[in-house]
């Protein structure tokens, strides 16, 4: 622990801490561009000048040389306060001074540190610089004239993305950041050198010249477009939401999104739902609430009621549409749309038991049937830093994809989680941490997941002090809505079997609805997709940015997310369309607001009132978990995911996913020239 | 970038230099290069590759040779490196050329010593023969390129001609120097001062004079 003094401050700081961090430590801002906590240190950009002694007599860069014991360091010396301003002079020769017409202001850090650190004025009477704009395909817009070659978005390419196609051409003056033959950069992650540019030379492309920070309503929300729940901040003005931005949490998204997350919004003011419909003469018409609900209770269905909750159906919205069908006599809940109809006694079972954050520290991975960059990119990260930190090794069982780190695939058959290969299998046993990963499609072949149990048993995965068996699920609603018993044990052809004459579909668009023919089928949600064209009544329902809720994801961290916006004409939150039902039929589902109905849910699961992760309660014997068969036949496994970008409504409405699906997954050519 | 260096098209490029792979001496060679980094280090290859991909391409060209996309990928691919990582080496150096160059890359140093001392004259040399900076004369012979400091700055002004450096030079053993490249012929390299024979001063040591025939301790004389 060495100890160092900070302009007079004394304190401790850890082994291999920077200078930068000591500073930190003591409570001085340190003006950075080039520094980032989550990327290796280029020190750059020299913004983080400090006077240390002993050493040189010079100021040195706090974020590249290492705190030791008996440093003096000061930050606020007139040394220190000349070398900045010197630095921010440099910085500013070639940056334009286009400000106001510059995304960037108003959060730009180049902005903040003029003023706070830089001398007010400039002695440079030359020409400046002129950059060609690049090209880095439809998430990245570029001004790179504001450049000022920090090169973090090159790092983050290459350290957290893992695809090394950004990097800076020419030197000197001449250096310019590209992507390589200003191609589009092939990442889910894409949108995230936005937000680390710390100046206008990245900038969003779908939100360009859409607003200024200081005119937006920040509210913090979690994402609901895959099982992540990455936590994100919804900026939002007026009735509109503009655009998402991750929220920092180490548990689960560190600060990243993946580009489905931060762009799949501008969907949410297209092909919205935003009255009731009714299908009269097999052709549905627009129709009011009572009329829509009249409907509904002409169908007479009695007992025979189902609700299908869909991939983004929140807690609280499943928990109303269980109330209602309970108390109409129902029993039929299903929320794996798609037809999955894995074993759900033992819901530790079904869980990403090593946690997200956790993942990064395994040294050995066995991915069986899932794409994890598309699944859950922000999973696929921390396997990224396992391999490349802690040099873990990975094998992958499933059709070869490039996850962005070197995986050993041993073929697209099902039936070899069963009988490893032996190279694979020893590995996994001499493994301190072995990790275990199932894909949804990996669960949709019998046998795999009594397979995966018995493998995860006899590598010993599963220990005092490490968990791991994993299941990644890709639908943001599934672990809330296996807790709120969604769950057939046939999956939904159970619910087909039981032909119900009503059924009420949450958001799922991803059914068979063919098999639902002599059912009364109403749609609740907010999006005319698959699910609203084969609706029969279409009740118009809040989206997630519209609603408080609360959700489960994949690991199991119960999140709540708050409300930006209304929702638009006459959709309401769906609690209230389940409390307004109730009345039309004449049952009582037993709460009257939204607090009510959030604490009637917690009283039937009351894991779901605590923010956290849910203890699931792993048996301490094998022998405890249920009894699955566990001889997966050989076949190929399928993907649940065919279209990394249109996986839900919303993604499906959004001009900007249907471009980055044609762009960077169907190879359409959008490349515009140069500005 | 006004003199940024003018990159053909890619489509052309590729078309020519898609099927680029080495000869059968420079595979040898490259695997003699890489065979000198450890492995798993053989990204460490590049710069030694890229050269010998450069001249390569010169070789079939008749030219001193550049490096095409294709040719770059190529390398990279071989390196087991991404490609933009080979590109920006290729990039940063003035070694490697991003366009084609004539057969003869005459490379004027204009840094200040050069300068002092008469590079303004062998530039005017280079221009008088129809050289232009940045360009290809149209008879594909030479390409002109004005570059900072190479480092002979005892014998300024210099130029460098592919792998030959042409030192002590004035307005006259310029053009003929460029004569003589022109006819085919090989001019003497080096310094082009009958009195120097490398970077010694002209007409014999005017300090350390006492070292010319022994070691000798001139501490005692402080």
């Amino acid at each position: 622990m060495p100890k160092v003094t900070v302009d007079g401050i004394e304190l401790d700081v850890p082994q291999g801490a920077t200078v930068l961090q000591a500073c930190e430590m003591a409570g001085k801002e340190i003006p950075r561009f080039c520094y980032h906590e989550r990327l290796s240190i280029a020190g750059n950009c020299r913004m983080c000048l400090v006077e240390v002694s002993p050493g040189p007599p010079k100021p040195q860069a706090s974020c590249a040389l290492p705190a030791s014991d008996g440093q003096i360091i000061r930050t606020d010396s007139p040394m220190v306060k000349k070398a900045r301003e010197g630095v921010m002079e440099f910085l500013l020769i070639n940056h334009p001074l286009d400000c106001p017409i510059c995304d960037q202001g108003g959060e730009c850090d180049l902005q903040d540190q003029a003023v706070a650190y830089g001398r007010g004025g400039s002695r440079f009477h030359e020409n400046k610089r002129a950059v060609t704009e690049k090209y880095m395909g439809p998430i990245v817009k570029t001004i790179m004239t504001r450049c000022i070659q920090c090169t973090r978005c090159v790092r983050f390419a290459e350290e957290v993305a893992g695809v090394e196609d950004i990097g800076a051409l020419y030197r000197g003056e001449n250096m310019q950041i590209t992507s390589y033959l200003e191609r589009a950069v092939a990442s889910e992650l894409s949108g995230n050198v936005v937000d680390l540019c710390p100046v206008g030379a990245l900038t969003s492309k779908p939100y360009a010249f859409e607003a200024r920070p200081w005119e937006l309503t920040k509210t913090l929300g979690i994402d609901m477009s895959d099982a992540v729940g990455t936590n994100v901040r919804i900026d939002s003005r007026g009735r509109q939401v503009l655009r998402v931005l991750p929220r920092v949490n180490d548990d689960v998204n560190e600060e990243w999104a993946s580009d489905k997350t931060r762009h799949h919004v501008d969907g949410l003011i297209r092909r919205r739902l935003d009255r009731p419909y009714v299908r009269k003469d097999g052709q549905l018409v627009e129709a009011s609430w009572a009329e829509a609900f009249e409907a509904i209770r002409a169908a007479n269905a009695g007992a025979s009621v189902a609700a299908i909750a869909g991939d983004m159906a929140d807690c609280e919205t499943m928990f109303a549409a269980k109330a209602l069908v309970t108390a109409l006599g129902g029993h039929l809940f299903e929320g794996r749309q798609t037809g999955l109809a894995y074993d759900v006694t033992s819901l530790s079972a079904v869980n990403f038991n090593t946690t997200i954050a956790e993942a990064e520290n395994a040294d050995v991975v066995l991915l069986v049937g899932t794409n994890l960059r598309w699944e859950a990119p922000l999973i696929n990260t921390r396997v990224r830093k396992a391999v490349y930190k802690k040099g873990a090794k990975v094998f992958g069982i499933g059709p070869e994809i490039d996850l962005t780190y070197k995986v050993e695939w041993l073929g697209n058959d099902a039936s070899l989680v069963a009988k490893l290969p032996k190279a694979a299998l020893d590995a996994l046993k001499g493994a301190e941490r072995p990790m275990l990963i199932f894909g949804g499609g990996a669960l949709s072949v019998p046998g795999v997941h009594g397979a995966g149990l018995a493998l995860a048993r006899s590598v010993n995965a599963v220990r005092d002090d490490w968990n791991g068996f994993n299941v990644v699920h890709f639908s943001a609603a599934r672990m809330g809505a296996l807790m709120l018993g969604y769950s057939q044990p046939g999956g939904i052809n159970d619910v087909i079997a039981a032909k119900p004459k009503l059924a009420f579909f949450l958001g799922a668009d991803d059914v068979d609805f063919a098999a639902f023919d002599g059912t009364l089928k109403v749609y609740v949600g907010h999006h005319g997709d698959k699910g609203a064209h084969a609706a029969d009544v279409i009740l118009p329902a809040a989206a997630w940015t519209e609603k408080d809720f609360t959700t489960v994801n994949t690991e199991g961290r119960v999140q709540r997310s708050d409300k930006a916006v209304f929702a638009p004409g006459d959709a309401r939150e769906d609690w209230s369309i389940f409390r307004a039902l109730a009345d039309a039929l004449g049952v009582s589902v037993g709460f009257d607001s939204f607090d009510e109905c959030r604490a009637a849910m917690i009283a039937a699961v009351p894991e779901l009132g605590i923010e956290g992760l849910v203890d699931y309660g792993w048996p301490k014997d094998f022998n405890d978990l249920p009894k699955l068969p566990a001889r997966p036949e050989a076949r190929k496994i399928p993907s649940p995911i065919k279209d990394f970008y249109l996986t839900n409504a919303i993604c499906r409405a959004s001009p900007t996913m249907q471009r980055c699906s044609d762009e960077l997954l169907h190879g359409v050519d959008f490349a515009e020239a140069a500005e | 970038m006004a003199d940024a260096p003018n990159i053909p098209d890619e489509a052309e490029v590729r078309a020519r230099w898609g099927a680029f792979a080495w000869t059968p001496e420079n595979a040898e060679q490259a695997k003699v290069v890489i065979a000198r980094y450890p492995a798993g280090r053989q990204r460490s290859a590049v710069m030694p590759l890229l050269d010998l991909a450069q001249r390569q391409v010169g070789a079939e060209t008749n030219t001193q040779g550049w490096l095409p996309i294709p040719v770059i990928e190529y390398v990279a691919a071989q390196l087991d490196m991404p490609y933009i990582r080979a590109y920006e080496v290729a990039t940063f150096y003035t070694m490697y050329n991003l366009a084609p160059v004539g057969r003869y890359h005459v490379q004027v140093c204009g840094t200040t010593p050069c300068m002092l001392r008469g590079s303004d004259d062998v530039m005017a040399a280079c221009k008088n023969r129809g050289m232009v900076k940045g360009k290809t004369t149209p008879d594909g012979l030479f390409t002109l390129t004005e570059v900072e400091c190479m480092g002979n700055c005892t014998n300024a002004p210099m130029v460098q001609i592919n792998d030959d450096n042409y030192e002590d030079l004035d307005y006259d053993s310029m053009t003929r120097i460029l004569d003589d490249l022109a006819a085919g012929n090989q001019p003497k390299t080096g310094t082009q001062n009958p009195k120097r024979h490398t970077s010694d001063p002209e007409g014999g040591p005017t300090t350390l004079t006492e070292m010319v025939s022994a070691n000798h301790d001139y501490r005692k004389e402080w």
